[in-house]
């Protein structure tokens, strides 16, 4: 599997296995982070520490933390939410409690000509109000099911059923 | 086990999403790694979530970036990379604030020493201006006791007697001041020899006619005496005075051989 080659070349510092690693998932960080921050040069910032915080603690990671994508992108939320909670950032007055990543799909200045954005921003668009939410929620803010529920009035027995279902449009929409 | 139905739970989506415990992590693992159709679909949900989030990338600089990080942990160095921990830690500041304290200590032990010397010089200061002052008070002293003196010998009722040598002794002489006035004579004794050990000088009043002697005392600490002169009461009608050598404690009459001096008082 060559995944798993990569990465635990990666946790020997095998500098190539963290550039591929980091080309794999760069962007998909960077959109977790600045749909936290909101902020290009904040995003910037965090995407710099969270990746040399992984490099350096490359050693914990192991399978019982899950994916590796998953292990990076809680590094990611983290960091970003720290940010969000620092006096400096709460000095530059953000209202974020309105926002979510639908709207960076949505504002077309943001979008980037790497891959199919406007094609994904399409289908987005089709996806229900309570998929996105559920989505923004579970995966880009890191929210537990039970927070989740809370936030969106769902039950929480059904957040499971319910986000495997958003997840299955997602993948129709975005992976065909 | 329903494979599909495992599939269908919406575990997958949970454990990629991260919101699973350690151990259900593991159970996860075990399914990947038996079932390739849960891999397979583990993979198609984690990539379905990284395109989405790609999307919302607001630029395409992530290279940018990863020359940034790159840098930062110093990639391309991998002879030597624990020197670049190490180097910013001893750079010019370090020695500079290394050479800085030392000078500082230098300084302050520089000073502590100086302090030292200026503390036992002020000690030495104190003693030499003690043992000054003590100088001048014993000149006062002696000044007052001279002065004294002084004023006894020009004091009009004096009777100044000439004691001279007797004998084998005629290098010896005395002077008896005698005050009548306050019944008390001075003897400036500067001419007899230092009593030898076992000995004292005795001074007697003597009357002539018959000659009687009156013993006034013993000068117990004649040899000590700097300036020789004795104030010894003396309340007798005296016509001569005579000074003996005798043994210490002093006798009841005097010695004749050792009569040092003699003077008879001049009647005016």
């Amino acid at each position: 599997m060559q995944l798993e080659t990569l990465i635990s070349q990666f946790q020997k510092k095998d500098e190539k296995a963290f550039e591929q690693l980091y080309n794999m998932y760069s962007d998909s960080i960077h959109g977790v982070i600045y749909n936290i921050v909101r902020d290009h040069k904040i995003a910037e910032e965090v995407m710099q520490d969270v990746f040399i915080k992984a490099w350096h603690k490359a050693d914990t990671y192991n399978t019982s933390k899950g994916r590796f994508f998953t292990w990076i992108l809680n590094i990611a939320r983290n960091a970003a939410i720290d940010k969000t909670r620092s006096k400096s950032y709460k000095n530059s007055n953000k209202n974020l409690n309105a926002e979510f990543f639908v709207d960076i799909l949505e504002s077309t200045d943001n979008l980037n000509d790497k891959i199919d954005a406007i094609g994904i921003q399409k289908y987005v668009k089709a996806l229900g109000e309570k998929c996105k939410k559920i989505i923004e929620y579970l995966y880009f803010k890191g929210y537990t099911q039970k927070e989740t529920s809370e936030e969106l009035d769902i039950p929480l027995g059904t957040i499971k059923t319910r986000n495997r279902n958003c997840i299955k449009d997602l993948r129709a929409m975005i992976l065909e | 086990m329903d494979i599909k139905a495992y599939i269908d739970s919406g575990i997958l989506e949970l454990f990629v999403a991260g919101q699973l415990s350690e151990n259900e992590n593991k159970d996860v693992q075990d399914m990947m790694l038996k079932h390739p159709e849960v891999l397979q679909e583990v993979l198609d949900i984690e990539s379905a979530i990284v395109k989405l989030s790609s999307t919302m990338s607001p630029s395409d600089n992530t290279h940018l970036l990863l020359q940034r990080i790159k840098e930062k942990l110093q990639f391309g160095a991998s002879d030597v990379k624990v020197i670049p921990i190490n180097k910013p830690r001893y750079n010019w500041l370090t020695y500079t604030g290394w050479a800085a304290a030392l000078i500082v200590g230098a300084g302050l032990l520089w000073t502590l020493n100086q302090n030292q010397q200026l503390e036992s010089q002020v000690s030495e200061m104190d003693t030499e201006n003690l043992y000054l002052e003590q100088q001048i008070e014993q000149a006062k002293t002696d000044l007052v006791i001279k002065e004294n003196l002084l004023k006894v010998l020009r004091d009009r009722n004096i009777i100044s007697v000439p004691l001279d040598g007797q004998g084998n002794f005629t290098d010896s002489y005395a002077k008896v001041y005698w005050n009548k006035a306050d019944n008390s004579i001075y003897l400036d004794a500067q001419g007899l020899p230092e009593a030898p050990e076992g000995k004292v000088w005795q001074i007697w009043s003597l009357t002539l006619n018959p000659l009687s002697p009156t013993s006034l005392g013993t000068i117990d600490n004649f040899n000590d005496d700097a300036n020789k002169i004795f104030n010894i009461a003396n309340a007798n009608e005296s016509q001569a005075f005579g000074i003996t050598l005798e043994p210490t404690g002093g006798s009841k009459t005097p010695t004749m051989e050792q009569l040092h001096t003699l003077g008879v008082v001049s009647q005016p």
